[in-house]
């Protein structure tokens, strides 16, 4: 079960929760899962958000494996110039 | 790959050979976006507005197609409707609908026999505007009265009660802010401003493109990234993007300013309406200056606590940025994220907002976000630092992220470098000189996270040995020589042996831009990668010649060997021998491989400037400028401190002398390159640079992208040093003659 | 408006052409002479990518009409190198790394031969004036004043 932290401004979506248990293995099933658990997520997750996984920063590759002991973190999206 | 497998004995990788393409450079052979041409082609002309914000009543082409030469025209009308989202806005920027919503906002197109002939045919469009209200300053924008640009534009972010122009917020951070605050000895807060800039390429947007009824269509553009254009224009003129083959052109420059569309879609669009001939569009300066993606302008509040000793107890920052007419493009959530990442805060907290004016669309800028932000609090660190008479180095050292601190935007860093290139600053001779009158020295440190990304790319094998390298991502700085060099190490091959060629879009899949520092992290693993794959097959041809297992053959030095004296006793064979047998022995020997990457690591970078300030002119002369900056692995050196002293000279522009300056009719007043100033030759000194390594874990050669941190240290490390050598600390960029003399006059 | 006929030499190569008197000479080399290698970076001659010589003179072409170079001699890029010998500068360009995206290049390598050529030993406040007239927003400058002091030097050896 791995831990994935939102950034304070979701909190309006999550009923006030930062720190989501999910049981996923890669990321794109831990978004997917975030947005079952809480719905109202699904129109930030599907305009984009880079994800951190054990302080490595993936943006759009959800078959990325995160393991039960993974940090995680949900940041706001990445655009390079 | 594993810390302990990467090695530092390397044949290839770390030499300074010419690059494949310098000849045709220096000789003017090379083809960029405007040196194309294609039989029976037309010539583009825009006709752009020239408000602020108008509706538009009546667009009348009619004395503009009697004209001879005229052949296609263009408006909004002839684009599809039902667009939504970014979709939506790229084709809004193209041609506007209903309203003109900048100065330079594109309203018709006309497709004519010659340049000279489009631009008469402009001359001959009207267009009946009703003014509205504009507004263009970001603080402007945000008042509650501020002339609305949009309305229904704001995202679920946005908290209740906000005008409409605010569009996006957010917030994040950890800790007790409170209690940080109250531990601290020392608490500062100050507002520091930036103004829009623009990236700045000496090659003005540039391409032609061909659309056929049968719905078929070519483009030849430079750009940063031929599949985002494909991807753009196919979404913006209902087109199929397998349709569209983009070809990228040698690009002179982009920065970031070139990974979108703008006005490209339009010549796809006049040459549909001229029955399928191709047509040339090429931005002047004005229209790149008034009508392409400049960055956000800043308006910061930031705050630190630190104790005594220098030791941060807490920060906090509120950014506000206007990223143009369109939501989405202001880079606040990057900005906050790179705010404080050089520094370990038990407390900190982010708000940041998105804001709309009556500007063009923002398009990244080298590190979009991250000198804004470092200019804020750097400057601010600085202030604190010289309040409390504490050595600038020292406290970046004190509270410097290193691996396992956990970030201000909360992942906890794995190995970064920010830590090595303090101590290398620290060190330099640049510090021991001593300052005359009017002198000062600054130093800032800066970040940015880079990017991985989708990465597509195919080896080949020639029947004479030499190898074919496909990639996806334009050189803009020297990287067919990283990828030919990281070939060659690999499979242990010349340099020369090595032909990379950047392909269009019917050649690879998908790739993202050359953007986000990832070309020589992204491509140059996957060309690895795909060596690898090429490896194991050449190893296999030889393991059938030889009748051993092919787990018993080594391959270096470009050939198989066996592995030992049990595998047998053959004489090595070379790539040349498998190249010229391989039709017989199984067919063309390539390789492919596609992924999207993460993981890129994250490049921190220490600046030291010198500076002496003229008192009767407020004149700044650089006189010694240090760039440091962790490259993980430095594959060829000379572009590595090239992406250095380019960022530093970007960022020294932005400091002293590059703004957009609007007047109160919202019309931009210095479109051309007298007026929007830039550094020449005759502004700078040689730029000195130290390369640290500090190797990335996720990259076969241990390498970070290098192209972008560059430009952030150089915005606060210029302010610094000007306070030191004047004692004024200007916090509104960019710091130039009229504003220094008038700070120095004020407090004299 | 109808087109004129010109002649002139361009690269010591007798050329003629026609041309709208509203043409500029950079719109000529690169439209009717095919001649792509002088480039437009702002069309107001704040930018020094259209560099060429007139008789020896540095021009920002897109500040001159095609007519006038009639009876003019043009020196362009294209004539730097003779065959495959490369000038000098061109070849310390390519060692030193003095180009990225190399859109500046032709313009600042047409310059810098003309300040060699009137001055074989110009100390770096000197080849700084000279090129300031030319825009180069990727490399900072650096290892372009280093190329031309290592080129100057080369051919001060030479002579």
């Amino acid at each position: 079960m791995a831990e994935v932290n939102l950034w304070s401004g979701l909190r309006q979506f999550t009923d006030g929760e930062l720190l989501i248990i999910v049981k996923a293995d890669t990321v794109g099933k831990m978004l997917d899962e975030l947005v079952s658990i809480y719905p109202n997520l699904e129109p930030i997750i599907e305009a984009g958000v880079s994800v951190a996984v054990d302080g490595e920063i993936v943006a759009g590759a959800d078959h990325t494996p995160i393991k039960p002991e993974s940090e995680i973190f949900l940041l706001q999206q990445f655009k390079g110039g | 790959m594993a810390k302990d497998e990467l090695s530092n004995n390397f044949k290839y990788i770390g030499t300074r050979p010419n690059r494949p393409d310098g000849l045709d450079k220096v000789t003017g052979r090379a083809k960029y976006g405007a040196d194309f041409n294609a039989p029976n082609m037309l010539h583009a002309a825009v006709l752009r507005s020239p408000h602020a914000h108008a509706r538009i009543i009546k667009i009348d082409t009619s004395k503009a197609e009697a004209l001879a030469g005229a052949k296609a025209f263009v408006t909004r009308a002839d684009f599809p409707t039902g667009l939504e989202g970014e979709d939506f806005y790229l084709q809004e920027n193209t041609i506007a609908g209903d309203r003109v919503l900048y100065d330079g906002h594109a309203v018709a197109a006309v497709a004519a026999t010659s340049a000279l002939a489009a631009k008469d045919a402009i001359k001959l469009i009207e267009v009946e505007y009703e003014l509205l209200p504009h507004v263009t300053d970001v603080d402007e924008a945000m008042k509650p009265d501020a002339p609305v640009v949009r309305e229904g534009a704001q995202d679920h972010s946005v908290p209740e009660g906000l005008p409409p122009n605010i569009v996006s917020y957010m917030d994040f951070g950890h800790g007790d802010l409170k209690a940080g605050f109250s531990e601290a000895d020392f608490v500062m807060e100050n507002t520091y401003k930036t103004e829009a800039a623009h990236q700045g390429y000496i090659e003005p947007h540039a391409c032609v493109g061909q659309l056929g009824q049968d719905g078929k269509g070519e483009m030849w553009i430079c750009t940063q990234g031929q599949w985002f254009i494909r991807k753009m224009c196919a979404s913006v003129l209902g087109l199929e993007a397998s349709q569209l083959r983009v070809t990228p052109s040698e690009i002179g420059g982009g920065f970031g300013g070139k990974t979108t569309i703008f006005s490209e879609a339009l010549s796809l669009a006049l040459s549909r309406k001229s029955g399928g001939r191709p047509v040339k569009l090429v931005m002047t300066r004005s229209e790149v200056l008034r009508a392409t993606g400049p960055t956000a302008s800043a308006s910061m509040d930031v705050k630190i606590g630190m104790k005594k000793n220098g030791k941060m107890t807490a920060a906090s920052a509120v950014f506000r940025m206007q990223g143009g007419a369109f939501p989405g493009m202001a880079p606040t959530g990057m900005a906050l994220e790179c705010a404080f990442a050089n520094y370990q805060l038990p407390a900190v907290h982010h708000t940041g907002y998105d804001v709309l004016s009556n500007r063009p669309k923002s398009a990244a800028y080298r590190a979009p976000g991250s000198p804004m932000a470092a200019f804020a609090v750097e400057s601010l660190v600085d202030e604190m630092c010289r309040k409390l008479n504490l050595n600038p180095i020292e406290v970046r050292l004190l509270n410097g992220s290193r691996e396992g601190t956990k970030s201000s935007f909360g992942p906890t860093f794995r190995k970064i470098g920010l830590i090595e290139t303090l101590e290398a600053a620290k060190s330099h001779p640049n510090l021991e000189v001593e300052l005359g009158p009017n002198q000062g020295r600054g130093i800032a440190s800066g970040y940015w996270m880079n990017h991985g990304g989708e990465t597509s790319i195919s080896m080949a094998l020639g029947e004479d040995g030499t190898v074919t390298l496909s990639i996806g991502t334009p050189d803009i700085g020297g990287s067919r020589a990283s990828m030919a060099l990281m070939v060659s190490e690999t499979l242990g091959i010349p340099y020369e042996d090595v032909r990379v060629n950047v392909v269009e879009t019917g050649s690879l899949g998908v790739n993202e831009p050359t953007h986000g520092s990832r070309a020589t992290f992204a491509t140059g693993k996957a060309a690895v990668e795909a060596c690898n794959g090429a490896i194991k097959e050449m190893c296999r041809r030889a393991a059938d010649k030889w009748g051993i297992d092919p787990e018993a053959i080594d391959w270096f030095d470009g050939a198989a060997h066996p592995s030992g004296p049990n595998a047998g006793d053959f004489p090595p064979m070379t790539i040349k021998e498998i190249g010229r047998r391989m039709g017989r022995t199984g067919g063309p020997i390539s390789s492919h491989h596609a992924t999207t990457y993460g993981g890129a690591g994250e490049s921190f970078g220490t600046h030291v400037v010198d500076v002496e300030v003229d008192p009767q002119t407020g004149k700044t002369t650089i006189l010694r400028y240090l760039v440091v900056q962790d490259a993980g692995r430095a594959i060829h050196p000379s572009y590595v401190e090239g992406q250095f002293q380019g960022g530093a000279a970007q960022g020294i522009g932005w400091a002293l002398n590059e703004e957009y300056i609007y007047g109160e009719d919202g019309r931009l007043q210095n479109a051309g390159f007298l007026d929007y100033r830039v550094p020449v030759a005759s502004d700078l000194p040689m730029i000195d640079t130290i390369i640290v390594e500090v190797p990335s874990d996720n990259h076969p050669f241990g390498v970070r992208g290098v192209g972008e941190t560059g430009i952030a240290p150089p915005l606060p490390a210029i302010a610094n040093a000007v306070a030191d050598a004047t004692g004024q600390r200007l916090r509104h960029l960019p710091i130039s003659p009229p504003k220094i003399l008038k700070a120095i006059k004020e407090n004299s | 408006m109808s087109n004129m006929h010109v002649t002139a030499k361009v690269n010591g190569d007798e050329v003629e052409f026609l041309c709208d008197p509203r043409e500029t000479l950079l719109d000529v080399l690169r439209d009717r002479l095919n001649l792509t290698g002088t480039k437009e970076g702002c069309g107001t001659g704040d930018c020094g990518a259209c560099t060429v010589t007139i008789d020896d003179r540095l021009v920002c072409s897109c500040l001159m009409l095609g007519v006038e170079a009639s009876g003019k001699s043009v020196g362009t890029i294209e004539g730097m190198a003779e065959g495959d010998t490369l000038h000098p500068l061109q070849k310390k360009f390519v060692e030193h790394a003095a180009l990225q995206c190399g859109i500046c290049t032709p313009g600042i390598l047409v310059a810098a031969k003309n300040l060699l050529e009137k001055n074989p030993d110009p100390n770096e406040e000197e080849i700084r004036y000279w090129l300031a007239g030319n825009l180069c927003r990727c490399t900072g400058y650096d290892k372009i004043i280093r190329a031309v002091q290592d080129a100057a030097k080369e051919m001060r050896e030479a002579s």
